[in-house]
């Protein structure tokens, strides 16, 4: 794999070049064929503080590249914080402080040579609660990443639509492109979100509860659309919904505490955990 | 369920005592206000006339006094070229603290002195200029309406910077984010997401301040003086409506007296519209 990370404005360009795909488990639905392959995420001994609280203790996970890894566990076990760690938006908060490393293939984002930019071009996230700019329209949400940053060369026009339909939103707004984009629903809001972090092309898409701000249906448009995101991004979800792990994700993480506890396929997960934790947790039984 | 439904007779009388209290409360507060304009116009109505918006003071004692032509110009050209150097200066200044300053001490430094600065009477930002730009003689003539505008602007800067950090406060932090998450470097987040998601909360708020500018008269009575002509450039003696009214009320003569209370009414027209966009502004906000 090339290294991703890069100390320039150029947004990387990835080559497309075949490798053997890894099989996804059963429990994520129809194995789909890998589009574009991504790379992988590794982290070692990742401590996070918030001033003195200690919120992560020494987590160490890897993240399947074109899988999608679900994070679990009961509110403030620190799914949430090492999520923000692997793009270093831990960092945005006032006291805040990581050790330890979170590569990307190889290079180490923490690494003193690394731009944080770049980082967070090659990482992208979506928020909890859809969160698309008030000011600017459909395509201008969509185009924000591009236009932000100055990336020059680009058409604009196709990297919007392309986008779009990457995020399954592209036949309900084609014809309302310059509308705003608050004026959409919850559920579209959330997919133009997707499309606005796809826009950037990334490598990796962070997800920190896309779905607990919508309604089922929308929530199911979402799991579908992460479905086949995977066939292009690695993604890694942070979720309070147990049904929502196992019905999207390849492998599951379950955090307690500020540890890691145990990860493995989500079908050994939700059936024959290691753990004795673990299957008091998915099994509704914990505390 | 009548137990539910009926409010006992005391509680009632409360409700309907204090209902009455603070009704009568806000009447005694809009009653000076309403009395305020009620004067004016009864004073003030009867001096405009096509040639008294249209004509600048002749300075005769005797005789026609003219109009206040080259007030309302004066302050319409000062209050701007306040306005130009005050407002990307609060913004600025604002954008920092938010964006950057944050909880530090650097920047509760400066919040602290900017409240200080929003209390010193206006007085004292005439003097400073007087003694700073007007006996230095700055520019060649002592007295010019740029170094009234400059007293304008600091007068107006702390209420710029304090109104323009509130609204940028209300910015949620998740657009900063979902910016930031993009990969965008944080001054872009600054200028590109924040400014104009606030940009309508910021314009009310300056206006606001400019509204107050136009009407003081302490920072411009030694800086930019009072003349009779029409000045359309601020290198020169400027006139002022708040000036003007101030030299005319104390003169004897009764046409003069007339066209202080003219040029009032002027005035308060004139701050009620800018009060009035910017409130047309503020409906626009994107911010709860």
């Amino acid at each position: 794999m090339t290294n991703t990370i890069i100390m320039d404005d150029q947004l990387p360009t990835r080559p497309r070049v075949s490798v053997s795909a890894p099989s996804p488990s059963a429990s994520a639905g129809t194995p789909q064929p890998i589009e574009r392959p991504a790379p992988a995420l590794h982290v070692g001994d990742l401590h996070a503080h918030y001033g003195d609280t200690h919120a992560v203790k020494g987590v160490t996970i890897d993240y399947a590249p074109n899988e999608v890894t679900a994070m679990i566990g009961p509110s403030g076990c620190g799914k949430s914080t090492v999520l923000r760690c692997l793009n270093r938006m831990h960092e945005e908060i006032a006291g805040a402080h990581v050790t330890g490393s979170v590569r990307l293939d190889e290079t180490d984002i923490y690494g003193p040579e690394v731009d944080v930019v770049a980082v967070r071009r090659a990482i992208g996230m979506v928020f909890q609660k859809p969160n698309p700019f008030p000011t600017m329209s459909i395509y201008d949400n969509v185009a924000a990443g591009l236009k932000l940053n100055g990336v020059k060369g680009v058409d604009l026009d196709e990297r919007v639509e392309q986008s779009l339909r990457g995020a399954g939103l592209w036949d309900e707004v084609s014809d309302r492109l310059r509308a705003p984009g608050i004026g959409l629903s919850g559920g579209q809001q959330q997919r133009l979100c997707i499309a606005r972090t796809i826009a950037v092309q990334p490598d990796v898409i962070l997800m920190d509860e896309p779905c607990s701000a919508l309604d089922p249906i929308a929530t199911l448009k979402v799991e579908e659309l992460i479905a086949q995101l995977k066939t292009r991004f690695t993604i890694v979800i942070v979720t309070h919904n147990l049904q929502q792990a196992a019905r999207v994700a390849d492998s599951t993480a379950f955090f307690l505490l500020g540890e890691l506890v145990e990860h493995a396929s989500t079908d050994q997960m939700f059936t024959n955990p290691g753990d004795e934790r673990t299957e008091r947790y998915v099994t509704g039984r914990f505390g | 369920m009548t137990a539910l439904t009926l409010a006992s007779p005391r509680r009632r009388a409360t409700d309907r005592l204090m209902r009455s209290l603070l009704a009568a409360g806000t009447l005694v507060a809009l009653l000076p206000l309403g009395a305020i304009v009620g004067y004016l116009l009864s004073k003030g109505l009867g001096a405009w006339s096509w040639d008294f918006f249209t004509t600048d003071p002749t300075g005769n004692f005797l005789g026609d006094p003219g109009g206040i032509r080259s007030a309302i110009v004066g302050t319409v050209e000062m209050v701007a070229l306040a306005a130009a150097l005050s407002v990307p200066l609060g913004w600025g200044v604002a954008l920092y603290l938010v964006e950057y300053g944050r909880q530090g001490r650097f920047a509760a430094t400066v919040r602290y002195f900017v409240d200080v600065m929003t209390g010193v009477p206006s007085i004292v930002f005439g003097l400073f200029v007087y003694v700073t730009l007007v006996v230095s003689g700055l520019g060649g003539a002592s007295f010019a309406g740029w170094k009234g505008s400059v007293a304008l602007a600091l007068l107006m800067l702390p209420v710029v910077t304090r109104s323009a950090e509130v609204v940028l406060r209300l910015v949620p932090d998740a657009l900063r984010e979902a910016a930031l998450a993009l990969g965008t470097p944080r001054w872009r987040v600054a200028l590109k997401v924040v400014l104009p998601t606030a940009l309508p909360g910021l314009v009310t708020g300056s206006l606001l301040a400019v509204a107050r500018a136009a009407g003081e008269t302490a920072p411009l009575l030694f800086t930019a003086t009072i003349v009779n002509a029409t000045s359309f450039s601020l290198a020169d003696r400027t006139n002022s409506l708040p000036v003007q009214i101030y030299t005319d009320i104390g003169s004897p003569n009764d046409l003069l007296v007339q066209r202080a209370w003219g040029a009032a009414l002027a005035l308060v027209a004139l701050i009620l519209l800018t009060t009035l966009v910017a409130r047309l502004f503020s409906r626009r906000s994107h911010l709860s």
